[in-house]
């Protein structure tokens, strides 16, 4: 566990230094939530928003803690991101993923896949909040960099052609339509990763060609009240890695399924904010878990300034 | 690389292009909302309580305070009757003239904007109908914010 905490001191560093500028004026959830994998937007999915309450000409910054149970894993994430001048966004997430049941039938009981993932988004044009008289959404551009840490499951990654780390490549449009209330969101990710990566990214057994592929990601979120957002995440999964298996004479035990979640974000005020969500994540190696949909629950607590 | 992130510019804009087009932000045609904010009598309430709040908020009374507040609160009436189809025109300075030169940046034009929904929630007005209203406002920010090449220099 020590080992993988390495990025905290600059975070803490980071978020110290930033927090100079608290005086920060953003309105409220417009910043998005925390992301699993870092980013500022709904819960699985990142927007084209900027984190933190940072506006123009300011420096805000956000940290959050993110627990997801499903019938056979668990998800801890934590994670931080600062925000500068509404324009550029840094950020990084430590995911351990508790393969419970599957480390066990795999001869590995008490198996925690870790990866990190050190991210940056520019927004290149638009206001999603401001620019309410037009169609154009906030549109920025993002980069994922992703390590999964070494495991008694490397010598499986390596028989299925599967590396340990990965960059994922994102363009993001959001729009808040401010007269009816609605946020939608679009994002369209280039990724080799597997299960988010941690599976591992690409899957070169079987004939699999070592490619990118285009993922679709959608949210919409509907405001209830000023500090109450509800709503739905749509998540494309790539699926190369059920081939790989096919190979390795697993027959579809390695499939992946769409990500998907109903969830209700409160922000009680402009520095803390809290969503809850129902997740379905479909199958997640349904050789050990009998092809069970890996439904559950999501909380995730931020803060910002 | 470079092919890619075309693709992933293009099916973004696709994405969003089919998306929006039901739901565009156009001045309303009606006067549901001028009644929703209790007509005249119902917007010279809010303004009066909304200049209260402006000129206690530390953000916003340093702009505030030096200026003809009787006229200001009039005009936004005025304003704000003509945008929500109220039986008003606005003859006031435009927008961007009035706010030229006045060191306004995007952090003060957040916070007028929840002085404003503060004010709103005072007045017991919907927050769906506050969102219609402030999406008729938002759009002003493009006059009122100083461009950060204009600003003043210290």
């Amino acid at each position: 566990m020590r080992k993988t905490l390495y990025p905290l001191p600059l975070l803490a560093a980071l978020l110290i230094t930033t927090a100079a500028h608290a005086d920060t004026g953003k309105l409220l959830l417009t910043g998005g939530v925390s992301t699993i994998e870092g980013a500022a937007g709904g819960g699985l999915t990142p927007w084209a928003v900027v984190g933190s309450n940072a506006t123009a000409d300011e420096i805000g910054g956000s940290a959050y803690i993110t627990h997801a149970g499903t019938g056979d894993y668990g998800l801890n994430v934590y994670g931080a991101a600062v925000g500068i001048h509404d324009r550029y966004e840094l950020s990084i997430a430590q995911q351990d993923f508790n393969t419970r049941g599957t480390g066990v039938a795999l001869g590995l009981p008490g198996l925690h896949l870790k990866q990190t993932i050190v991210g940056a988004k520019v927004r290149v044009l638009g206001d999603a909040v401001l620019d309410s008289d037009t169609l154009m959404p906030q549109v920025a551009v993002g980069v994922q960099y992703k390590t999964l840490g070494s495991t008694g499951l490397d010598p499986t990654f390596n028989a299925l052609g599967a590396k340990r780390h990965g960059v994922d490549v994102y363009v993001s449009a959001t729009k808040l339509f401010l007269g009816q209330s609605l946020l939608l969101n679009g994002t369209l990710r280039a990724t080799k990763a597997n299960q988010n990566g941690l599976l591992g990214y690409g899957a070169t057994l079987g004939g699999n060609e070592d490619k990118y592929t285009l993922q679709p990601e959608f949210s919409i979120a509907y405001l209830v009240s000023k500090n109450i957002a509800i709503g739905a995440e749509y998540r494309f999964m790539r699926n190369k890695l059920e081939s790989a298996g096919r190979a390795a004479g697993l027959g579809n035990g390695l499939r992946s399924e769409d990500w998907k979640d109903i969830f209700i974000a409160w922000a009680p005020s402009k520095n803390f904010s809290l969503t809850l969500a129902y997740v379905d994540l479909g199958v997640i190696v349904p050789a050990t878990t009998v092809g069970r949909k890996q439904t559950g629950y999501y909380v995730s607590a931020q803060v910002a300034f | 690389m470079k092919n890619l992130f075309v693709s992933l510019a293009l099916a973004a804009g696709l994405l969003m292009a089919g998306a929006g087009s039901a739901l565009a932000q156009t001045a309303p045609k009606d006067d549901q909302l001028y009644k929703a904010f209790g007509e005249k009598p119902g917007l010279v309430s809010l303004m009066d309580d909304f200049m209260v709040r402006l000129l206690a908020d530390p953000r916003t009374g340093p702009h505030f305070k030096p200026a003809n507040q009787q006229r200001v609160k009039e005009q936004l009436v005025d304003q704000l009757c003509a945008l929500s189809g109220g039986p008003c025109v606005y003859k006031g300075a435009d927008m961007k003239s009035s706010h030229a030169n006045l060191d306004i940046k995007k952090s003060d034009f957040h916070a007028l904007v929840e002085v404003l929904q503060q004010s709103m929630d005072a007045k017991g007005i919907p927050f769906r109908k506050q969102n219609e209203m402030l999406a008729l406002l938002a759009p002003m920010n493009r006059d009122i914010i100083t461009p950060p090449e204009t600003a003043a220099k210290p």
